[in-house]
C-alpha cells in the first residue's frame, strides 16, 4: 500500500479539548495524600501540562502511520556499515516472550529462577568458548558500556599491583570513537597511533608508545577499514612485554566468529556486541548487550554479580545462584542483571546456529562483503586493495568526476528501498562509504544494492540536479542538516505567542 | 580550489596562523573537507594555549575535530559570532571565520608555508 504524500502531524496537534480513550471510574477509596501536599509549592507546576487530547482511534492510526513509515531489517537491506545490522530471527523474540522469562521479577529468589540463571550460566560459557577468555559479565548494556568496563577493570588491575604510573591508553586512528571516550571516561590520557599503508595499526607507532606509562592498547580486528590486523600477535607482544593490556573492541567480531578468538591473537579484556554479531535487536536505541570477558588473571575484576554453578548431590542437576563481586571487582555497572531479554534472545541465536552454524555465519559475511566490494568496484573502488572482511570501505572520492559525493549517493539510494551506508567514517578515509552487507542478505539483494549504485552515478552524469534532489520517494525529502544542527528546534509550542516555560 | 593565501602560514593539521595579529583559524581545505561546520568549541579569553596541543573542537555534519595550536600563548581573542553562526568558517574561513586572537609566547615551529601546505592536501 503506498504511503500517503501527506505530512503526518504530531500527535499534539491532532489534540482537541475534551477528547479521551479512555473513561477511568472516580476514585472511591480515600486518596492516602496528594503530591501537592508533599512536594515542596517550587516544583509543583502552575497548570497542568498539556498532553494531547485525542481519541483512541486517532492514536492508534497515528502511530500506525507513522510505523509505516520506518525503514528496518524487516523491511529492506540495511547495509549499514560498522552496525552489522543483520536479520534478527524473530525465534529470538518468541523465546525471550516466554512467561519463564518475560515474567519473571528481577528480584526473585534464585530458587525460584533456576531456569533464568542457567541460560545466563550458559551464555557465559559460550560466550568464553567463542572469545577463548576464562569469564564474562553479562553486565554491561551496551557495547560502549563494555568498553567503559574494560577500562576500569584495567585501571584497577594495575592500581592493585602498585603500577599507578600506567596512565595512558593507545587507541589507533582508525578507533571507533567510543574507544578514546571510554579511556578518557576511565580516567586514561588517550594517545593516538596511526594507520600504515596497508590499513593496519602502525607498529613502530605502537613501540614508541610502549613504556611505563603504556596501561592498554585497545584494538579492534578486524579494524574499522574492515581489514584483519595481521600484526595482532606482534601487537601483543610490544604490549604485553611493556606491561599494558590488549583490550578488544568486539564490534567487529561478526568476521571472525567461530574461526579466530581473540584470547588467542594475545587480547587479554574484551567486549562483544551481543546487538551485532548476535542478532538482537539494535536500531531506534537499543536495548542493547555489551558483555565484557577477560583471561583469568583480570577475572577478580569483573563487575558483579555474576552466576555461580554448584553441583548439589542430593538433587539431581545442578543449581545456580548469585554470588556478590569480591573485593576487587569494579562493583556493580547496571542495576539488576543487564537487559537480559536481549541476553536470551543472544541465547537462542548461539543455540540454534551452534558452533558450526556460526563458522558458516562469519564465512557467509565475510564472502558478502568481498562480492559487493567487486560489484562496486567501477564506482568506488575499496580504500584499501586487499581482501576485506566482513564491511567494506569505499572512497567515495571516485564519484567526484560524476559530480556526486557520498552524501548525495547516500540519499538516492533511499530512493531505491535500501538504508544507506554508514558515510564519512572512518574519519581516515575522504568520503568515505562503508558498507556491512551481513550473512542474512541473499547474492540477488547484495546485487541489485550495486546495481542501484551504478544506476544513481549513471543518472549523476545524466542529471545531476535530479540525484541533488534526492530522496524524493520517501516521507521526508531532502533535510538541512546543517540548520537542524545549527539551531535546532526540540520543542513544540501550540503558538508562537505560547512560549513561556511551564510554572 | 581551496584558496591558500601567502599571508598565514599552515600546521599540518589544518589550521592557519597570521603572524601580524596573532589570528588563529582553519584551512579552506579543511572547511571543504568537513562540510557544514555546525558548532564550534573555543577557549576563553586568558586561556593559556601549548603548541601543537588541542585548544578547542570543530564540529561538522561529518565529523567532530580537534583544533590544534599552531602556536604557544595566550588567548587574547575569540570569534563570538561563531556561536551563532557557525557557518561564517565555511564561508570566510581566512575572515569572518577566524576562531581566536593569541599573544604569541613564542615563535611558532613547524609551520608551512602556501606553496608547502597545498603540496601537503594536494598529495603532489
Amino acid at each position: 500500500m503506498p504511503v500517503p504524500d501527506a505530512p503526518e502531524p504530531l500527535i499534539f496537534e491532532r489534540s482537541r479539548p475534551g477528547r479521551r480513550a479512555l473513561r477511568l471510574p472516580e476514585i472511591d477509596v480515600p486518596e492516602p495524600s496528594r503530591p501537592e501536599d508533599d512536594l515542596p509549592s517550587g516544583w509543583l507546576r502552575a497548570r497542568p501540562p498539556a498532553l494531547p487530547e485525542v481519541g483512541e482511534p486517532e492514536v492508534v492510526r497515528h502511530f500506525t502511520r507513522l510505523s509505516r513509515r520506518n525503514f528496518a531489517v524487516d523491511t529492506g537491506m540495511y547495509p549499514l556499515g560498522s552496525c552489522t545490522m543483520k536479520y534478527n530471527p524473530k525465534i529470538n523474540d518468541t523465546l525471550a516472550g516466554l512467561d519463564g522469562f518475560a515474567g519473571l521479577h528481577p528480584s526473585a529468589p534464585d530458587a525460584l529462577a533456576q531456569g533464568a540463571l542457567a541460560l545466563l550460566w550458559e551464555l557465559e560459557q559460550d560466550l568464553c568458548r567463542l572469545t577463548g577468555m576464562d569469564a564474562f559479565s553479562l553486565q554491561p548494556a551496551a557495547g560502549a558500556h563494555g568498553e567503559l568496563v574494560g577500562m576500569l577493570i584495567a585501571s584497577a588491575y594495575h592500581r592493585a599491583r602498585g603500577d599507578s604510573a600506567r596512565r595512558r591508553v593507545v587507541v589507533p586512528d582508525a578507533a571507533h570513537g567510543t574507544n578514546p571516550a571510554s579511556a578518557a571516561m576511565a580516567g586514561f590520557e588517550v594517545v593516538e597511533v596511526g594507520t600504515d599503508a596497508r590499513g593496519g595499526i602502525d607498529l613502530e607507532q605502537v613501540r614508541a608508545h610502549a613504556d611505563g606509562r603504556l596501561a592498554a592498547l585497545m584494538l579492534t580486528n578486524p579494524n574499522t577499514l574492515g581489514l584483519f590486523e595481521g600484526e595482532v600477535r606482534e601487537v601483543a607482544q610490544v604490549v604485553h612485554q611493556a606491561g599494558g593490556l590488549l583490550y578488544y573492541d568486539g564490534a567487529n567480531l561478526n568476521a571472525i566468529v567461530g574461526r579466530a578468538r581473540p584470547a588467542d591473537m594475545g587480547f587479554d579484556v574484551c567486549h562483544l556486541n551481543l546487538h551485532k554479531t548476535f542478532s538482537t535487536p539494535h536500531g531506534m536505541g537499543g536495548p542493547g548487550a555489551g558483555p565484557v570477558g577477560v583471561t583469568r588473571r583480570l577475572s577478580p575484576y569483573l563487575p558483579g554479580p555474576l552466576v555461580r554453578r554448584r553441583d548439589v548431590p542430593a538433587v539431581a542437576g545442578p543449581r545456580y545462584a548469585w554470588d556478590d563481586p569480591g573485593p576487587e571487582s569494579i562493583g556493580r555497572v547496571r542495576a539488576l542483571h543487564g537487559n537480559f531479554g536481549v541476553l536470551v534472545r543472544a541465547y537462542a541465536y548461539i543455540r540454534a546456529n551452534g558452533g558450526s552454524g556460526l563458522r558458516e555465519v562469519s564465512g557467509h559475511a565475510v564472502l558478502a562483503a568481498n562480492y559487493l566490494a567487486a560489484l562496486l568496484r567501477p564506482w568506488l573502488p575499496a580504500s584499501h586493495d586487499r581482501i576485506c572482511m566482513h564491511e567494506v570501505v569505499t572512497d567515495g572520492r571516485a564519484l567526484a568526476p560524476h559530480g556526486l559525493r557520498a552524501l548525495d549517493l547516500c540519499k538516492a539510494l533511499l530512493d531505491r528501498g535500501f538504508h544507506a551506508p554508514t558515510m564519512y567514517f572512518p574519519l581516515i578515509v575522504p568520503e568515505a562509504l562503508m558498507f556491512e552487507p551481513t550473512e542474512t542478505e541473499p547474492r540477488e539483494a547484495i546485487e541489485a544494492l550495486a546495481a542501484a549504485v551504478g544506476e544513481i552515478v549513471a543518472l549523476a552524469e545524466r542529471d545531476p540536479e535530479a540525484v541533488r534532489q534526492a530522496p524524493t520517494q520517501t516521507p521526508v525529502g531532502r533535510v538541512d542538516e546543517a540548520s537542524a544542527a545549527r539551531r535546532p528546534v526540540l520543542r513544540w509550542y501550540p503558538s508562537e505567542g505560547d512560549r513561556a516555560p511551564e510554572g | 580550489m581551496a584558496e591558500f593565501p601567502r599571508d598565514v602560514a599552515y600546521t599540518p593539521e589544518h589550521e592557519w596562523y597570521r603572524v601580524q595579529d596573532g589570528t588563529i583559524g582553519v584551512t579552506d581545505h579543511a572547511q571543504r573537507s568537513l562540510g557544514d561546520v555546525v558548532y564550534v568549541e573555543l577557549p576563553a579569553v586568558g586561556a593559556v594555549l601549548e603548541a601543537g596541543r588541542p585548544f578547542g573542537t570543530i564540529e561538522s555534519v561529518k565529523s567532530v575535530s580537534d583544533l590544534f595550536a599552531p602556536v604557544g600563548g595566550r588567548v587574547a581573542a575569540v570569534n563570538t559570532a561563531l556561536a551563532d553562526e557557525p557557518e561564517r568558517v565555511n564561508r570566510e574561513p581566512y575572515g569572518g571565520g577566524w576562531l581566536i586572537r593569541v599573544d604569541p609566547s613564542g615563535e611558532p615551529a613547524g609551520l608551512l608555508d602556501a606553496d608547502a601546505y597545498r603540496r601537503l592536501v594536494e598529495g603532489t
